[in-house]
């Protein structure tokens, strides 16, 4: 059957055993990609002809940007696994979601903010993106205490699984929605990120940060996840085999 | 699970009348929300300066600013005294389809606490100085933004059915979830106080109530389920 690896990461223990396999090929190379992407960002890549050195806290803010809208893609994704097959692995990796990505929604915004400062002079613009960027860290925390709300695990599993996909849905509209509406307000602010005319050496380490904080997201998913299988089968016979192993 | 013995159209019609019922004997409760949004928008000229002139450019503003926050004061009227009773779980027992029945609820829910809106609002738009006519422009921004707003928000009331003091949980889920709304109808308010086309918000109106409308009976139903097991 085709299926079955699918349904066997429904299985708490096998999906423990692997995510912990996992984590280090996933932690090490993101540790390395984000050095290598740091270096060549902060040290090789030539300063801006416009903005001088103040471009480069791109390489933090862009991929933290990329992934908060990813994470919660990956959410709503595992929330309906978890939904449709029951599988209650799925919705520990929607809950673990959650804070890494109002986290990374967080971080976006401060570097977003550091960013103004500097190049429009004030820390906070009404700018489409950032708006957006702004309700999407009011939908992870809209999340996250829903869940907290409920006493019973697998309620708040399935009622945030069900505002989870209700989110992602929404998440373009509002996204477009913040665009068009302050398009047609003011003049559009010039965004220099996603400029197609940026040189390799600004592009190189730019892609290499993408992917070392991608999989840097990958190990502190699985990592939180494997906290959380844990939590919910505290009680079952295969956690103390499955501590020992380690 | 029994067949039921009525088609569909008329369960939906009884409980309707039902739930009509129910709130005009005891028609304050209904007229709470409506009464709050003429309070909410009366705070703007206190708060501001009276002169109509700069009313007019906050008007739409404060009239869905106002449209929002009483539509969520509203969601608590939509499933709480039912699912106190056990009426909402007969609903979800009855053979029929629970997500239509939820539907039919929101419907008449809209009737009691959205159409008020609809009919106060341009009233209160032309008290911020609105010109007369912007009047049917924002009645059917209104129109269609109170829909949008009344679907959206009884998925948020599911959710939080089975939860205590969900007031601010509630506002935190629905708000962001509804910027659409705000945006597109403040836009279609305001042009409509400029005198110009409304067409095009209108439209991205009209789109965001059709969707809310397909996508959210599945959700309402999967919501009130959690909330009353």
């Amino acid at each position: 059957m085709a299926w079955v690896w699918f349904h066997r990461f429904g299985s708490p223990p096998y999906f423990y055993r692997v995510a912990r396999r996992l984590t280090p090929w996933l932690g090490w190379p993101a540790l390395i990609l984000g050095v290598a992407g740091l270096i060549g960002g902060l040290g090789l890549a030539p300063p801006d002809y416009q903005q001088g050195d103040g471009f480069r806290i791109i390489y933090v803010h862009a991929p933290a940007a990329w992934l908060s809208l990813m994470i919660y893609v990956v959410m709503a994704t595992s929330a309906a696994v978890g939904l449709i097959w029951r599988m209650n692995v799925a919705h520990a990796v929607a809950a673990s979601c959650a804070p890494i990505g109002a986290s990374f929604t967080a971080l976006a915004l401060a570097t977003g903010m550091l960013y103004g400062r500097p190049m429009w002079g004030t820390y906070w613009q009404w700018d489409p993106r950032i708006t957006s960027e702004l309700l999407l860290l009011f939908l992870y925390l809209g999340y996250m205490a829903l869940r907290a709300a409920f006493d019973d695990v697998a309620r708040a599993d399935r009622a945030s699984a069900v505002l989870a996909i209700v989110g992602v849905v929404d998440v373009p509209i509002i996204h477009y929605s913040v665009i068009w509406w302050n398009s047609l307000h003011q003049a559009p602010t010039v965004m220099k990120f996603g400029r197609p005319s940026m040189p390799a050496s600004m592009l190189v380490p730019l892609l290499l940060m993408l992917a070392g904080f991608s999989l840097y997201f990958g190990a502190l998913l699985l990592t939180r996840a494997r906290g959380e299988v844990l939590r919910r089968e505290r009680n079952a016979h295969w956690i103390s085999a499955a501590l020992e192993e380690s | 699970m029994n067949e039921p013995r009525v088609g569909f159209i008329a369960a939906a019609a009884c409980l309707m009348a039902r739930d009509l019922r129910l709130a005009l004997r005891r028609a304050g409760d209904s007229l709470l929300p409506v009464g709050f949004f003429i309070v909410v928008t009366t705070l703007y000229p206190l708060a501001l300066d009276p002169n109509l002139s700069s009313l007019r450019d906050i008007a739409p503003a404060a009239l869905w600013v106002g449209a929002l926050l009483s539509s969520l004061l509203a969601l608590d009227l939509l499933f709480r005294d039912d699912a106190q009773d056990g009426a909402l779980e007969q609903l979800a027992l009855c053979g029929q389809s629970f997500a239509g029945l939820l539907v039919a609820k929101t419907a008449v829910h809209w009737l009691l606490t959205g159409l008020p809106l609809v009919l106060v609002g341009p009233l209160i738009a032309i008290a911020l100085g609105a010109p007369y006519a912007a009047m049917a422009g924002i009645l059917a921004a209104l129109l269609l933004g109170t829909v949008a707003l009344s679907l959206i928000g009884a998925v948020g009331a599911g959710l939080t059915l089975s939860l205590r003091r969900n007031g601010p949980l509630l506002a935190l889920l629905v708000l962001p979830l509804a910027v659409p709304v705000l945006i597109f109808g403040a836009r279609a308010t305001a042009l409509a106080v400029q005198g110009e086309p409304i067409a095009a918000p209108l439209y991205l109106l009209a789109a965001i109530a059709v969707l809310f409308a397909t996508l959210s009976p599945w959700a309402l139903a999967a919501a009130v389920r959690i909330g009353l097991e």
